[in-house]
């Protein structure tokens, strides 16, 4: 089988994020990158389906030279084929993004099956892999938790609202998975080695400008979490009986 | 928590290995209110310590280091943290062995266990590892591992413990105020409020040099990424019970090493390209996404190293279910000369540096350092790392980074000990220095000045005196090295030689207060005759080794101290500080307003009166005295003593008329045989034939005066820093003596003809390790040629009962022993003992 996992270059952020002046950029002078949980569990995914039934894991990022990193993790860990597509320093949203991606999986295809995370980390725009789906006229399941591929058909289910939802889709097909579909295994020394000399294919897709684009970024402004000293000693008895059945901890 | 109108007694900031360690040993040596604080929470606030490796192998390269790790790992034992694991450093190349060689000798004057073993020896203790890519090992049984976060917690519990401690966690340092009369310090601002302090202990780590700028004082160190990843888990290791249960291996000819921790293996490295990042750009712990020393890991910096830990251990590492579960750019600090920053800024009174520690110093650091606050002094001679040795050149972010950029891939380099700096040198150059460059000047940077430590022009002397200039065979014995070294020094014997000194550094202290104030560190009497030259040592108040300088009295009123580069500002320090209040005093660097040459050989006097008109003759001109004379249309001050020992004179001119006067000497004593001499002679071969001393390295705070053979026939009446210790020194037997020895057969058995360069121990002649009463160790304190002599020279500290001229002993070398015989027990010169050629 041959699969796309699809990734996305990302700051790997800690509790605040700093952004540069002209509040289009996050800092990013101190921090490393990374791509989303989903699609770290995406790659590890596939890699899986390819270990039971052979075949080949491509990994596709759009974004700067530098993205090169995130496609090499990938390969430490079991991916086989890296595609850098040129996002040439533009301001890419979902609908463009998806039109370069779907044309690269044709260029540089057949993939059987085009692995999503269910959202970037960053943009969270939910849609990438449904438009890149719509364009290639293929089924696409997304949130997906659990994914079985046999005999021409992957098997992919997820939970809604408490309600399991089993979904087969013929292949080729196009699906977004979550978190927690599995557990990511970490890279070896000889993966790291194999990533330190994988090739990568870059390709310069048509840029268009179209949909959504961002203005400027804002921080949410965060409720500081402010502690009470009630008393101490027998003083804080009171208090805190008081506190303690305000919050229906006590009768 | 705010802590309004609050008062300290000391307040420390950072709570790392080295602030929890610090305030444990103030509050033992009897200190209260001490208040500790940091930015980040506890136990682990952030800092380096909390990504440490932590493990500790003795250090066997600096007499100072030597001594901290040793206790801190005394301290870590008792703290219950220590566990010993043993520890190989695998050579692959021959020059590693041969370094092996050099450092388990190193290692036996220090008392350290370390021993060269098989490769195959250490694939049995280290089964993972593949013993066909390794030449030899270096076992260090005593290597082990610590929990550095556990220790400075039972630390600070401890003073806490005791009712001396309050400890604030989360608090930021705002602002340090300084007192602008007495240029002390006065509070602190925190975000919990103000606190009335005058003394104040950065252990900061990385962030140390903000804290300082804050006061306007310099820590000069830069944050530097180390690399470190942990692979797991390790099937092997899960059979294992504990932390460690194998050796740490130190692959240091690829700069990295390999430790177990629990169920996986850690894999650290030096070899990456230095990755500096400025004080101010660490995130802060909400920006961080592991902790702010704790950086993300930049894979294409460690992607080379993977391929040689391979190498060594390949089925390990090379499991394909082995993962990397940690990675990270962890932060360390770095000075420009590799030693911590400890001890009171030089800029501000109460400020103290307790900064660029690792893990293995840490608890000894935070003892020595205490001692010195309470005490005014530390059991561990800790000098070497005063803050005050920095120039301010060497406090620049250029500097810093420059040196530490340079050394970060020295770390398990091999470093000859007269190894060259080759970033940022011509830093400071002496007048004469175009003259001296065209000469061949060899130079070594002392202080940031270029040194001439020979002249290659000199070269066709080493024929002229054959067999006499003593060559060495060995590339390392003979690495930053030349023979010229010793036919300088024959034709200086002979003749008469002139070395640039521009190095000195003169303190001239003036005022109506300046014979009291210096008298009151002083040894010697300072009260004599105007013109007089004094040489003396300044003590602590245990009547070790402060200073060990000269003094010219110009005036009633004017005295000029003339100290060594390397230690002028720490000698500066110490005279400011013991300044009278008031200004009867003052002080005034005269250093780079002074040039300073020598001249020095049999000939000295006949140069000079060809260019002098003024009465140089024993009566004339006297020995140790000095007085302004006019020589080739100048006037320089000229000083009648000799660290060489050979007739002669110091002349100081203004530095722009520096160069004139090292053309005229030189176009003078040309016809009479003047050569330009290195500080090769003047610094080793001239003075060790005579049984001077060095400060720093015979000359330090462990010894006393009588122990190095220096007391006077009498001590002066008025009161001095030190002298009640003197005084007992001298009623007492020293427990050691300095000594002169040569060594008597350079051949090993092999063959191979080695001279020793410094370090290396004394032995019986039975080959057993040397320590004196105080349990300090025999080892060369200074090693260098005596030409004039035709032996390999070598100073150490024996016990009284081994310091016998003609007892016969040996050094170790190159994991070989050579006999040696003490020539000189004492401070008597070896060559022309009667001192006839000085006062000639």
């Amino acid at each position: 089988m041959d699969l796309l996992v699809c990734l996305k270059r990302v700051p790997m952020v800690g509790g605040r994020i700093g952004l540069l002046p002209s509040e289009r950029q996050i800092d990013t002078a101190m921090l490393g990158f990374t791509v989303s949980p989903h699609e770290e569990c995406a790659v590890e995914e596939a890699v899986r389906i390819v270990e039971s039934q052979g075949g080949q894991v491509t990994v596709l990022t759009l974004g700067p030279p530098e993205a090169a990193e995130q496609l090499r993790d990938a390969v430490a860990v079991g991916a086989s084929r890296c595609l850098l597509l040129e996002a040439g320093g533009k301001e890419w949203g979902p609908m463009a993004t998806a039109r370069a991606i779907a044309a690269a999986a044709e260029q540089a295809g057949p993939f059987d099956l085009i692995l999503f995370g269910n959202e970037a980390a960053d943009t969270a725009d939910f849609q990438v892999g449904v438009r890149v789906a719509h364009l290639l006229g293929r089924p696409v399941a997304t949130g997906i938790k659990s994914l079985s591929v046999e005999s021409g058909a992957v098997t992919a289910r997820r939970e809604y609202r408490g309600v399991e939802e089993s979904f087969v889709l013929q292949l080729p097909a196009v699906v977004s998975v979550k978190e927690g579909i599995n557990l990511p295994r970490y890279p070896s020394l000889p993966g790291r080695m194999r990533a330190k000399k994988a090739v990568i294919e870059t390709l310069s897709p048509a840029y268009s400008e179209e949909g959504l684009s961002m203005e400027r970024l804002v921080v949410p402004k965060v409720e500081r979490r402010r502690a009470a000293v009630l008393g101490e000693g027998r003083e804080a008895v009171g208090e805190l009986v008081d506190l303690l059945e305000q919050l229906g901890i006590l009768a | 928590m705010t802590v309004n109108n609050k008062r300290a007694s000391c307040v420390v900031i950072g709570a790392g290995i080295v602030g929890n360690s610090l305030v444990h040993h103030l509050a033992r040596l009897g200190m209260r209110d001490v208040v500790l604080l940091d930015k980040g929470p506890m136990p682990n606030p952030g800092g380096s310590t909390g990504h440490a490796s932590n493990f500790i192998f003795p250090v066997d390269y600096s007499k100072m280091m030597t001594e901290l790790t040793a206790d801190s790992t005394r301290q870590y034992k008792e703290l219950g943290v220590f566990t010993e694991s043993g520890g190989v450093e695998v050579a692959r190349t021959p020059a590693r062995l041969e370094e092996f060689r050099r450092r388990v000798t190193t290692a036996k004057a220090w008392g350290i266990e370390a021993e060269i073993i098989e490769p195959g020896e250490v694939a049995r203790l280290v089964p993972y590892l593949d013993p066909s890519v390794i030449r030899a090992g270096l076992y260090f049984p005593a290597v082990g591992v610590v929990d550095s976060l556990r220790a400075g917690t039972l630390m600070r519990e401890a003073a806490q413990g005791s009712g001396a401690l309050e400890v604030l966690a989360n608090t930021e340092v705002l602002g340090i105020e300084v007192d602008r009369a007495t240029r002390r310090v006065r509070a602190l601002r925190t975000t919990a409020g103000e606190i009335e302090t005058e003394l104040v202990a950065i252990c900061c780590g990385v962030w140390s040099p903000r804290l300082a700028e804050m006061a306007g004082a310099h820590i000069p160190l830069t944050p530097i990424v180390h690399q470190m990843i942990s692979v797991g888990p390790i099937p092997l290791f899960s059979e294992t019970a504990g932390e460690i249960a194998y050796p740490i291996v130190r692959d240091v000819d690829t700069n990295m090493y390999e430790r177990q921790h629990g169920g996986d293996l850690e894999v650290g490295s030096y070899a990456h390209r230095p990755i500096l990042v400025a004080p101010g750009e660490i995130p802060s712990n909400e920006e961080a996404a592991l902790s702010p020393t704790e950086l993300p890991f930049t894979q294409e910096d460690f992607d080379p190293q993977l391929a040689e830990a391979l190498e060594l251990m390949p089925e390990l590492l090379g499991d394909e279910n082995v993962g990397i579960r940690y990675a990270i750019n962890g932060l360390i600090s770095m000075t420009p000369d590799g030693h911590p920053v400890l001890g009171e800024t030089p800029e501000v009174r109460g400020l103290w540096s307790v900064a660029a520690s690792w893990i293995k110093e840490g608890p000894g650091i935070g003892r020595a350092v205490a001692e010195w606050m309470v005490s005014g002094r530390s059991e561990i001679d800790i000098h070497e790392s005063d803050p005050a040795r920095f120039y301010p050149f060497q406090q620049t972010r250029r500097h810093v980074r420059a040196r530490a950029s340079e050394g970060f891939n020295k770390m398990y380099g091999i470093v000859h000990p007269f190894e060259q700096w080759s970033l940022e040198r011509e830093i400071r150059l002496a007048p004469m220095y175009a003259e001296e460059k065209e000469l061949g000047a060899f130079c070594y940077q002392t202080a940031g000045w270029e040194r001439p430590h020979w002249y290659e022009s000199n070269a066709p002397l080493i024929e002229r005196y054959g067999d006499a200039v003593m060559d060495r065979p060995a590339e390392w014995d003979a690495r930053w090295w030349s023979p010229i070294i010793n036919a300088e020094h024959l034709a200086m014997r002979e003749s008469c030689g002139l070395v640039d000194l521009s190095a000195f550094v003169e303190l001239d202290v003036t005022g109506p207060g300046a014979l009291d104030a210096l008298q009151s560190i002083a040894v010697a009497q300072l009260d004599v005759a105007d013109g007089r030259v004094v040489y003396t040592p300044f003590l602590d108040q245990e009547g070790g080794f402060k200073a060990d300088l000269t003094i010219m009295r110009l005036g009633r009123d004017h005295f000029r101290v003339v100290t060594g580069g390397a230690h002028g500002m720490a000698d500066k320090k110490w005279i400011l500080d013991h300044l009278p209040a008031g200004g009867s005093a003052q002080l005034c660097e005269a250093t780079s307003a002074l040039t300073t040459l020598g001249l020095w050989g049999p000939q000295a006097r006949r140069v000079l009166e060809m260019v002098t008109d003024d009465d140089l003759s024993n009566e004339g001109f006297a020995f140790s005295t000095c007085r302004e004379i006019e020589v080739a249309g100048l006037v320089a001050l000229a000083s009648r003593i000799s660290y060489v020992g050979d007739l002669g004179w110091e002349l100081y001119v203004p530095i722009e008329q520096g160069a004139r006067l090292w053309r005229a000497l030189y176009e003078a004593g040309a016809p009479l045989g003047l050569v330009p001499v290195g500080i090769g002679v003047y610094g080793t071969t001239g003075r060790l034939e005579k049984s001077y001393r060095a400060f720093g390295s015979e000359l330090t705070p462990d010894y006393d005066i009588t122990e190095a053979g220096m007391a006077r026939p009498r001590v002066k009446s008025q009161p001095f820093i030190g002298k009640q210790a003197y005084l007992r020194q001298r009623e007492s037997q020293p427990a050691a003596l300095l000594c002169t020895l040569a060594v008597d057969e350079h051949a090993t058995p092999a063959g191979e003809r080695r001279y020793m360069l410094g370090g290396e121990p004394i032995l019986t002649r039975e080959g057993e390790r040397i320590t004196d009463s105080k349990n300090r160790p025999s080892y060369v304190t200074s090693a260098g040629a005596g030409p004039s002599v035709g032996r390999h020279l070598l100073m150490a500290y024996l016990p009284r009962q081994l310091a016998v001229e003609g007892e016969r002993l040996l050094v170790g070398c190159m994991n070989e022993t050579f006999p040696v015989t003490v020539v000189v027990a004492g401070s008597r010169p070896l060559f022309d003992p009667e001192n006839e050629r000085v006062r000639a």
